[in-house]
């Protein structure tokens, strides 16, 4: 299994009652009475520090993202954190690591810049660029950069379309789409990949992008943040419309987000960790779910099928986070927090119930002082990691959605006490 | 209530296949329905009562199909759409009433084509913007506290009537995926801001004008009915009590016979 360092930049210092306060953490917090400018140049230094160390500890992948006018998190640009990951995991000598961007919002921002941006990272990284490639969420391209809900999808599917031309033409060539148009196109530059990165589609369970993805044949990646329990329903149903459009249950084709906290002992992590749980879920998820999705976001057939299969128990957020305790969230496995053993056990358990082999791991969490981040990164790169990589590999199956000279699994021999 | 029937009829424009609800005897008159999608109501039974009633579904709602939105580019499509459904329709000259969403589109089509509008009559309609009283919202919003923005009372039967939904679990499904959908495919021709160049055309709005504005509308202040006014010479105001931003529904028994009367006049 590829196991992914996937990092959203929380801001770490909320004050206690900003759920209360404001009616979300996303638009409406407000950055003149809660953000501090010389404390998020640290988080952001801490953050790369906090991946650089996973890169450090061996894990497969580094993953970035975009998101916009928030607090939850704003790696704005995440190509802007990618292309430092690409040139320091070259310098460290950790150039068997992928550069997993989960990733640039397509109908936020000109596609050609995109296909420009990721061809840089994959030629920075030496071809180790994953294209992740989202249709992203509303609040980020439709209230925050104005792309009108309905159109976002086109948008998305027209953009990377075009991605895929621009990086693989061999002529100069018009393009005269529904929303986009390019007089002369000639990128500069190209990736090193051949003919392009790989790609993934990161979604929140929308039957219209898995079926993008099993039409494309391009691995999906679920972004819950409701656990392996919670969404079973859905994988289980993208892996039934897998088989329906002809595809085999190769578990490279799917990947899924899991929130993980690590110490010595359960009883251990549960302490440790429940403060910072209730924080990323009360406070980084305070967001009403038409923020997520405007109307017009989802079509009509997705809308009908959310609605009337009501298999997602919690990924609408229609179930009230606020009254549930950390040990609730726990018990009801939105997240992965105890002993080595525990941790171990419970996501290669997931990740074969869900057939999975992505994981993309989620260690910092939002209110964790940094040194706590790293020492669960550390504990869980030392102890957990190397038990969840070899989960699918007597199972044989081909993985072809990942960076070719990163055939194998990363391996380090790296000294206590990093 | 009015017998209706639903005509099918096809434009060029777009490739669309307009859906309009037929109702009434008389002479014709116009409706262009809100954001919140089609819905044979009280007042269009009211003006049925002496007209012929013609209410267009907009691209994706009620009867056309759902996925006609997405052939339909932006508002001058929808414009010369409307347009050209008139002709299909055999109406010339013909009143337009719009409420809301259904008000811009109409003061867009009476400024585009001004001879064909004789008169127009618009309830609360959006297409204007202050800085200093911005309209609601309103796409953004809980369902609960969009008809609380809608609604001057809450209480009143009407209200109450509106707010009821299906019992069974598909049509109230269904009702609630139409209820979003009539959002976002409306929304397509005023996010995120519906000021969309109606400023610039309003001056050629040439038809004898009715704005019809609820007291208590907290989607769209009321200050707009004067600048809506203000550009269309002759126009006049009336301003209605204990509503909010659909007068037609919470005070049916003001709105329509003024709205028949300027009509009828």
């Amino acid at each position: 299994m590829k196991v992914t360092s996937f990092h959203f930049m929380p801001y770490r210092e909320l004050p206690d009652d900003a759920d209360q306060r404001y009616p979300s953490m996303w638009v409406d917090a407000p950055w003149w009475e809660l953000g501090d400018a010389e404390k998020v140049g640290d988080f952001y230094n801490q953050s790369i520090d906090e991946l650089m160390l996973a890169a450090k500890l061996g894990f497969d992948g580094l993953g970035t993202n975009e998101h916009h006018q928030n607090a939850y998190g704003f790696m704005c640009n995440p190509n802007l954190f990618g292309a430092i990951l690409a040139r320091l995991t070259r310098d460290l000598g950790y150039d068997d690591v992928a550069i997993v961007q989960l990733g640039a919002t397509i109908a936020a921002t000109p596609p050609i810049r995109i296909a420009e941006e990721y061809a840089i990272l994959d030629c920075i990284s030496g071809g180790r660029l994953v294209a992740g490639l989202p249709l992203g969420l509303g609040s980020d391209a439709d209230v925050s950069y104005s792309v009108t809900p309905i159109e976002q999808r086109e948008r998305w599917r027209e953009g990377i379309d075009f991605l895929i031309k621009a990086w693989t033409a061999k002529e100069f060539f018009a393009w005269n789409g529904k929303h986009y148009q390019y007089r002369k196109v000639n990128l500069w530059p190209r990736p090193i990949q051949d003919p392009h990165p790989p790609l993934i589609i990161p979604g929140a369970a929308s039957s219209s992008t898995w079926d993008y993805c099993h039409a494309r044949d391009i691995p999906y990646a679920y972004l819950s943040y409701f656990g392996g329990k919670s969404s079973q329903a859905v994988m289980n149903r993208f892996w039934d419309r897998a088989e329906e459009n002809g595809h085999d249950r190769n578990p490279y084709r799917g990947a899924f987000l899991q929130l993980v906290g690590v110490a010595d002992t359960d009883e251990q992590a549960e302490e440790q960790f429940a403060e910072h749980v209730e924080y990323f879920y009360k406070k980084l998820l305070h967001c009403p779910p038409q923020y997520l999705a405007p109307p017009g976001y989802s079509d009509y057939k997705s809308l009908l099928n959310v609605l009337k299969q009501g298999f997602l128990e919690f990924a609408d957020l229609s179930v009230d986070l606020k009254p549930l305790s950390a040990k609730e969230m726990i018990e009801r496995e939105f997240v992965v927090v105890g002993s080595p053993a525990t941790v171990r056990e419970r996501l290669a358990d997931m990740a074969k119930r869900l057939n999975i082999g992505h994981l993309m791991v989620l260690l910092q969490f939002g209110s964790m002082p940094h040194e706590m981040a790293m020492e669960n990164i550390e504990l869980f790169g030392r102890e957990v990691l190397p038990h969840l990589q070899g989960v699918w590999d007597d199972e044989g199956w081909e993985h072809k959605w990942w960076p070719k000279k990163l055939g194998t699994t990363p391996v380090r021999d790296v000294p206590a006490g990093v | 209530m009015a017998t209706t029937t639903v005509e099918t009829v096809p434009v060029q424009h777009c490739g669309f296949e307009g859906k309009v609800t037929v109702g009434g005897d008389g002479p014709p008159v116009v409706y262009f329905h809100t954001a919140g999608g089609p819905r044979w109501d009280g007042f269009l039974d009211g003006l049925a009562e002496g007209h012929t009633v013609y209410a267009p579904d907009h691209p994706g709602l009620g009867a056309t199909a759902r996925e006609a939105i997405y052939g339909v580019g932006d508002l001058w499509d929808l414009v010369l759409i409307y347009d050209e459904l008139l002709d299909e329709l055999g109406l010339g000259d013909v009143p337009l009433i719009g409420s809301s969403f259904g008000g811009m589109v109409a003061c867009e089509l009476a400024a585009l084509r001004r001879a064909r509008v004789p008169k127009l009559v618009l309830l609360d309609p959006i297409g204007l913007w202050r800085d200093d009283a911005p309209i609601a919202d309103y796409m953004m919003m809980s369902p609960p506290d969009l008809m609380t923005t809608l609604f001057a009372d809450m209480d009143a039967p009407q209200v109450q009537e509106f707010l009821v939904m299906p019992e069974d679990p598909d049509a109230l499904a269904t009702a609630i995926a139409d209820s979003v959908w009539a959002l976002g495919t409306t929304g397509k021709f005023v996010w995120p801001i519906p000021d969309k160049g109606l400023k610039k055309r309003i001056h050629r709005v040439a038809a004898e004008t009715l704005i019809i504005w609820g007291e208590h509308d907290r989607l769209v202040s009321p200050v707009y009915a004067e600048d809506f006014a203000s550009h269309i010479p002759g126009a006049r105001v009336e301003i209605i009590a204990g509503a909010g931003h659909v007068p037609q529904w919470e005070q049916p028994e003001v709105v329509k016979p003024l709205v028949l009367d300027f009509l009828g006049a």
